[in-house]
């Protein structure tokens, strides 16, 4: 078995296109999308990583080129050794990346979800729809574009949405977000809204 | 006249087995001993539910300990906790298989304007889809509070022309 340190001789022997990744802890390595399933199965079968802990998405944001990573996260549950894998989609607009159910059935949900909230079509998904917001619903919660207090849109049941006239409405934080003050005494440094100036009924003025 | 009464006056033999009352007044004392609410628990706030149900605290007493899983049996939905714009359609939904007369408590921050989930998915509170009568404050709400609302709810429904409504044609 090899050891922490050799994970990343063994894959830049296997895969000379990776690169190594910035990273604070665990060793993080760049890969090439369509080599990602690939780099995954080498992991698991190669070095021992053998459990899926998470797969989820960052958008660099609006106009970035490549705009959408997706990373996961392996655990080793024999040697408890971490790796995290990034890889960029390549096209920004409609971004997609090969599924890795084949490997981990796990990572099913996982997918739903970078889905979900990124749009991140995962290719070779068995069953890829929202798992979160509801079938239909028309945006991406966490890309960057999407704004904190959400848009408009329509309640999922058009018979219940007719009946009580509700909506998905904009929640926007009424002088939030609420931050705390670091030092002094407690009760300043509670958290408090730092613009009190406007309110969900009078607009915020510009 | 098939046998006309004769005995207006007081009538020892029927002593103790008849009340006069006003209807008003019967039906609003069956319907607040009884009433059977609807667990619509959605959050942490259903824990505090089962706390008010279970021994402790025991909502049993004010006649509301029935709690039914069918929308058709229950009188009173007790909304605890948050309300996505997913589960909203559905809330709704139960709340329309209810029977009349019906009640809506909203219990906790959550259920009563959005609580700390200002945010995207969550309705901003659930009086946007149903008639809420009695709000609780609370995060969750303490037991006490929520047998203070039962509590509210019942003085409510006691003023309630409750025969007037059950004649109306």
């Amino acid at each position: 078995m090899t050891a922490t340190a050799d994970v990343a001789t063994v894959l830049k022997e296997k895969f000379p296109q990776i690169t190594g990744r910035e990273s604070l802890d665990w060793p993080a390595f760049n890969v090439p999308g369509d080599q990602a399933p690939a780099v995954l199965q080498c992991l698991r079968d190669e070095c021992a990583f053998d459990l899926l802990v998470d797969v989820t998405a960052v958008d660099w944001g609006v106009g970035q080129s490549p705009r959408f990573t997706v990373v996961w996260h392996l655990l080793s549950t024999t040697r408890h050794t971490y790796v995290r894998v990034a890889a960029a989609c390549a096209d920004d607009a409609k971004p997609s990346m090969p599924s890795v159910t084949g490997l981990w059935p796990g990572a099913n949900w996982h997918e739903r979800e970078t889905y979900d909230m990124f749009g991140i079509v995962f290719t070779g998904h068995p069953d890829l729809r929202r798992i979160l917001m509801w079938e239909g619903y028309p945006y991406f919660p966490l890309r960057k574009e999407f704004p904190l207090a959400g848009l408009d849109t329509s309640l999922p049941d058009p018979e219940v949405a007719d009946e009580t006239g509700a909506r998905v409405k904009p929640a926007p934080y009424m002088g939030g977000p609420f931050v705390a003050a670091p030092g002094g005494p407690m009760d300043e440094a509670e958290p408090r809204a730092k613009d009190q100036s406007w309110t969900e009924r009078q607009e915020k003025p510009s | 006249m098939v046998s006309p009464n004769t005995e207006l006056a007081y009538d020892s033999k029927i002593e103790g087995d008849v009340i006069v009352s006003r209807l008003d007044a019967v039906i609003n004392w069956i319907r607040t001993n009884s009433m059977w609410p609807m667990p619509m628990g959605l959050a942490c706030c259903a824990i505090e539910l089962m706390a008010v149900a279970a021994a402790r605290f025991d909502i049993a007493r004010f006649g509301a300990e029935v709690m039914r899983f069918s929308p058709r049996q229950s009188d009173c939905m007790i909304v605890a906790g948050t309300v996505t714009y997913k589960m909203a359609p559905q809330v709704r939904r139960l709340y329309d298989q209810m029977p009349a007369p019906k009640w809506v408590i909203a219990m906790g921050a959550c259920a009563s304007t959005g609580g700390m989930y200002r945010s995207y998915a969550v309705l901003q509170g659930v009086d946007r889809i149903l008639p809420v009568d009695v709000y609780v404050s609370g995060c969750p709400p303490r037991p006490e509070a929520l047998l203070d609302a039962l509590i509210k709810l019942q003085a409510k429904v006691r003023r309630e022309p409750a025969a007037k409504r059950l004649f109306r044609t």
